[in-house]
């Protein structure tokens, strides 16, 4: 509390008629483009002529918590050249069968699955897990940037994969490689012996997905990447996940609906572990099958 | 706020002055304590020089002749080269910090990855338990098991008729002293290492995982290194808890002031090795003859100087490591 | 395109096991054995020093040891028990914890309520870290230095010709209370901060002090934290030796000193478990080694009693709910 030969602060009339003030955004834009200022985000749809190459088939998969069924009897494809969005409210199990594609469940003790995930026709139960993990990535939803330089973050899956460890100069062509693919590269090519917990939530983001890409994986799984960011920091990561698409099959779980339909070609709706209805994101938005994922959508409940 | 409030602000300074003055209290006696230590060791450090600290002549020698001067304070004897002690102090705790941080890392990355859990559910609180055991107990251990183990069974007759113009090999040595005094240190270190590794964010090693980097790997690469301040700290403590460790090592590591020569090859490991810390608890009745009492002071102003120097030393060291978002503990 | 129906049940996978090695470089795989032998080797260690100590208190310790006063015998290995060094451990510890608490208690508060100036607070922090890193030999021998002052000579025996001892009950406390207090700072300091801000927002809300907040709200709600740290320091002011061989003087019996009856006890000498163990060790004067284990099983055991209580105390503080 201030000592009291200050003013105290101006008291505001409210006036019960008045007209509302809208403000206006300034004429000429702030330098996206778009004249209006504020984001505008487009679909952004896979052009159909291009081929898709199915990597991962999910057959009648069953996860549980121990007693409680987390994911019941799910079968769905992943293909490269199209983003697959798993949209649901909370605890549909949406995230668990996220994890499960790349093995992460088994980090939890209680966790028992069933059913067949194949990844390029190979049960990945045959595949030596941190394999697997090399081809399937994932980033979370918190940007998780380790205490290193940006360069050695990048290059931290190529250096502890297995095998002799690289030396770093070797590896810094990956590393460059891989910040251009994620699109920051240019913002950080002076800076990649600093610390990379510098950078800003949507630059660690990005980080993040390039430190995924790095591995060279086949399978891109992103778990809410944007929940933790800002909206342009939001536009930036949705039009690298539509430009990576071409290079790797991406899955991407939302609770956002509006970014599912901005960003997704394909869209499983799942709720309380089951698939609901999976299909085109026009078609599901658009004229969904089911009656629940009607209500979802209309926004009766999540 | 103060002006505010009318009835009880005039308790509230005084409760704030009393309090603090109280908390002062502290820096009150470690200012005492450097000033008074500092000096009654006055005399011996002035006597000596910095031959205090060089070598030379029997240490053992030397503490009698101070112990046996005359009355007459003109004639105080206060000869001492303290070397072999300095350098057994040094030696001690060093061994037993670097084998014990390494022992302690290894089996803190144990505790918390690799172990099965009925192993873990064992092994914690018995590390626990062993940091409380008192060091006296693990010096009867010493004396009563260790000591006479070596004597008779691992030190040959011929290793002892090689060396028993200079020192006796009776098996309290620098081996027994640096084992228990590793086993001594090592469970507080795995304390603060475990409780450090258990608090990297999971965010660190599931990414790491999820990147397909094995457990091991990730472990030491993330883990490990996040924990590093946490290290430090441990390694500073277990520092500090060997080279004041005085009832431990007078009982077990001998009671000579001798200083192990590493050109006697095996035999370095079982010659008798007395720390400073130990030897003014060996002399401490003679404190009432003044000289003497003088010279422990010396001694106890060393150890002193050294511990405060540790504590700067763990200070500076944790404050590289802020830069890259490591929390400092 | 509806979900694809489940083709034949697969039993379920359990997974959370560790993973296989099969994959693992050489180096990760020496690595890992490495690991594993260090848990092994700290699981046999445990094992070796607890059970032997286990193994030579069952067999030589007697009752008749606990209760019966040592006798000044040549012999040792004979006669007489410990009653006096185990009192002596007991009124040390009291009477160090109790020098210790109010000023580690006060200290705590202070830091983490008021703490101005910064700087001050920051010195005291560093001199409570000091403190704890000081060994214990030279807190003891600063204490000898200090309380062999005249002044403070009303403390322990002095002599006839003026010199004063400094060695007694309350010296040797008074030192072990420095021992103490970094333990009990921090404890306290800990419970302290888990007690949520809202709960003194509520007190300042209701028109109380800040002093009587303390006294009447955070006192009362840190009470687990400070028997932790007060246990934790009854723990180390037990199993030290240094501070009672220099400030104690070992005296096998107890011996009283001067002043009112009562007080008596206090100003005296006496010896405590630690140093009736160290004594009666090859290393010192008496060579019991039976009578040395038994002492140490008793004194092992006291310092186990109190790891558990403090266990104890911190699981049931841990269900307080601050309701948030």
């Amino acid at each position: 509390m201030g000592s009291l030969t200050e003013p105290p602060p101006p008291v505001r009339r409210i006036v019960l008629d008045a007209e509302p003030r809208v403000v206006e955004p300034s004429a000429g834009g702030n330098g996206n483009g778009n004249g209006s200022g504020h984001l505008r985000h487009v679909p952004r749809r896979r052009d159909p002529a291009t081929a898709v190459r199915e990597r991962m088939q999910v057959e009648g998969l069953t996860i549980s918590y121990g007693a409680k069924v987390a994911v019941d009897s799910v079968s769905l494809p992943v293909r490269q050249g199209e983003v697959l969005a798993l949209i649901g409210p909370s605890g549909c199990g949406k995230t668990t069968l996220l994890r499960s594609l790349n093995r992460l469940t088994e980090l939890t003790p209680t966790a028992s699955r069933s059913g067949r995930i194949s990844l390029d026709g190979e049960d990945v139960d045959g595949l030596e897990v941190t394999q697997l993990r090399r081809r399937v990535s994932m980033v979370f939803q918190q940007p998780n940037p380790f205490p290193m330089s940006i360069a050695d973050n990048v290059a931290y899956g190529l250096r502890e994969g297995g095998g002799r460890r690289r030396s770093k100069s070797d590896l810094r062509p990956a590393v460059v490689d891989a910040l251009q693919r994620a699109g920051l590269y240019d913002e950080v090519s002076d800076d990649l012996d600093h610390p990379a917990l510098r950078l800003s939530g949507g630059q660690q983001q990005r980080l993040c997905i390039a430190r995924a890409l790095a591995v060279g994986p086949e399978v891109l799984l992103l778990d809410e990447p944007c929940s933790a960011l800002d909206p342009r920091s939001t536009e930036t990561i949705e039009k690298l996940i539509v430009k990576l698409r071409e290079e790797v099959a991406v899955v991407i779980v939302t609770h956002n609906l509006q970014q599912a339909f901005r960003v997704a070609d394909n869209v499983a709706f799942m709720y309380l572990g089951e698939l609901v209805e999976y299909g085109p994101a026009d078609q599901v938005f658009g004229s969904p099958r089911a009656k629940r994922t009607r209500d979802y959508i209309a926004g009766s409940f999540g | 706020m103060r002006r505010m409030l009318s009835a009880g602000t005039w308790t509230d300074q005084r409760v704030e002055r009393l309090l603090g003055a109280l908390a002062c209290t502290v820096l009150a006696l470690i200012a005492a304590m450097v000033v008074f230590v500092f000096a009654k060791a006055w005399p011996s450090f002035a006597h000596n020089g910095l031959a205090w600290f060089g070598g030379g002549g029997n240490v053992d020698r030397q503490l009698a002749a101070i112990f046996d001067s005359p009355s007459n304070p003109q004639d105080y004897v206060y000869t001492l080269h303290a070397w072999p002690m300095l350098y057994a102090t040094a030696l001690l705790s060093g061994i037993a910090v670097i084998c014990g941080l390494v022992f302690a890392l290894l089996c803190a990355v144990f505790i918390v990855e690799f172990a099965p859990e009925p192993m873990r559910r064992v092994l914690e609180p018995a590390v626990r338990l062993l940091a409380a055991v008192p060091s006296v107990v693990y010096g009867l251990i010493g004396i009563l098991v260790l000591v006479p183990l070596v004597g008779n069974h691992v030190v040959s007759e011929s290793m002892k008729r090689s060396v028993a113009y200079v020192v006796q090999l009776d098996g309290t040595s620098l081996l027994v002293g640096a084992a228990v005094l590793t086993v001594m240190v090592t469970p507080i270190m795995i304390a603060i290492v475990v409780d450090a590794l258990r608090a990297v964010p999971r965010g660190w090693t599931e990414g790491a995982a999820a990147l397909g980097v094995n457990r091991w790997r990730a472990t030491w690469t993330i883990s490990v290194r996040a924990a590093r301040p946490a290290i430090v700290a441990a390694a500073v403590l277990a520092t500090a808890r060997a080279l004041g460790e005085a009832i431990m090592l007078a009982m077990v590591a001998g009671s000579v002031g001798f200083a192990p020569n590493p050109l006697d090859g095996l035999l370095f490991w079982f010659e008798p090795a007395r720390p400073l810390a130990a030897t003014i608890v060996d002399n401490a009745e003679g404190l009432s003859v003044v000289p003497f009492g003088q010279t422990i002071y010396a001694f106890a102003a060393v150890l002193l100087v050294s511990s405060l120097f540790l504590s700067l030393a763990g200070w500076a060291a944790k404050r590289p490591l802020k830069r890259y978002g490591l929390a400092a503990r | 395109m509806t979900a694809l129906r489940a083709p034949a049940p697969v039993p379920p996978v359990r997974h959370g096991a560790v993973e296989s090695t099969a994959s693992w470089s050489r180096l990760d795989r020496i690595g890992l054995a490495l690991c594993w032998a260090a848990g092994l080797a700290l699981c046999a260690i445990c094992a070796a020093i607890l059970l032997f100590m286990l193994f030579k208190g069952m067999q030589f310790l007697r009752p008749a040891l606990l209760l019966s006063h040592p006798l000044p015998d040549l012999d040792q290995s004979r006669t007489g028990g410990f009653l006096d060094p185990l009192i002596g451990t007991v009124v040390l510890t009291v009477l160090g914890i109790a020098f210790a608490l109010p000023i580690g208690v006060a200290t705590a508060v202070w830091l983490t309520e008021y703490g101005r100036p910064s700087w001050l607070a920051r010195a005291v922090e560093s001199g409570i870290e000091i403190v704890a890193g000081t060994p214990s030999i030279v807190l003891a021998i600063f204490g000898l230095i200090i309380f062999q002052e005249h002044v403070f000579g009303f403390l322990s025996f002095t002599a006839q010709g003026g010199s004063v001892f400094g060695r007694s009950f309350l010296t040797a406390g008074a030192m072990m209370a420095l021992l103490a207090m970094p333990l009990v700072v921090g404890a306290t300091r800990e419970a302290l901060n888990a007690i949520p801000a809202h709960v003194r927002e509520a007190s300042y809300a209701l028109g109380a002090s800040k002093a009587r907040t303390i006294r009447r709200v955070l006192l009362p709600g840190a009470r687990g934290g400070i028997a932790t740290g007060a246990t934790l320091g009854m723990g180390r002011i037990a199993g030290d030796t240094a501070i009672v061989v220099i400030l104690l003087g070992a005296s096998l019996q107890m011996q009283h000193g001067d002043g009112p009856p009562g007080y008596r006890i206090l100003s005296g000498t006496g010896s405590t478990l630690t140093t009736y163990v160290y004594n009666n060790s090859p290393a010192g004067e008496g060579n019991a080694p039976d009578k040395a284990y038994a002492a140490a099983f008793v004194l092992l055991v006291i310092v186990i009693l109190l790891n558990f209580a403090v266990g104890a105390i911190g699981g049931s503080e841990r269900r307080v709910a601050w309701g948030r």
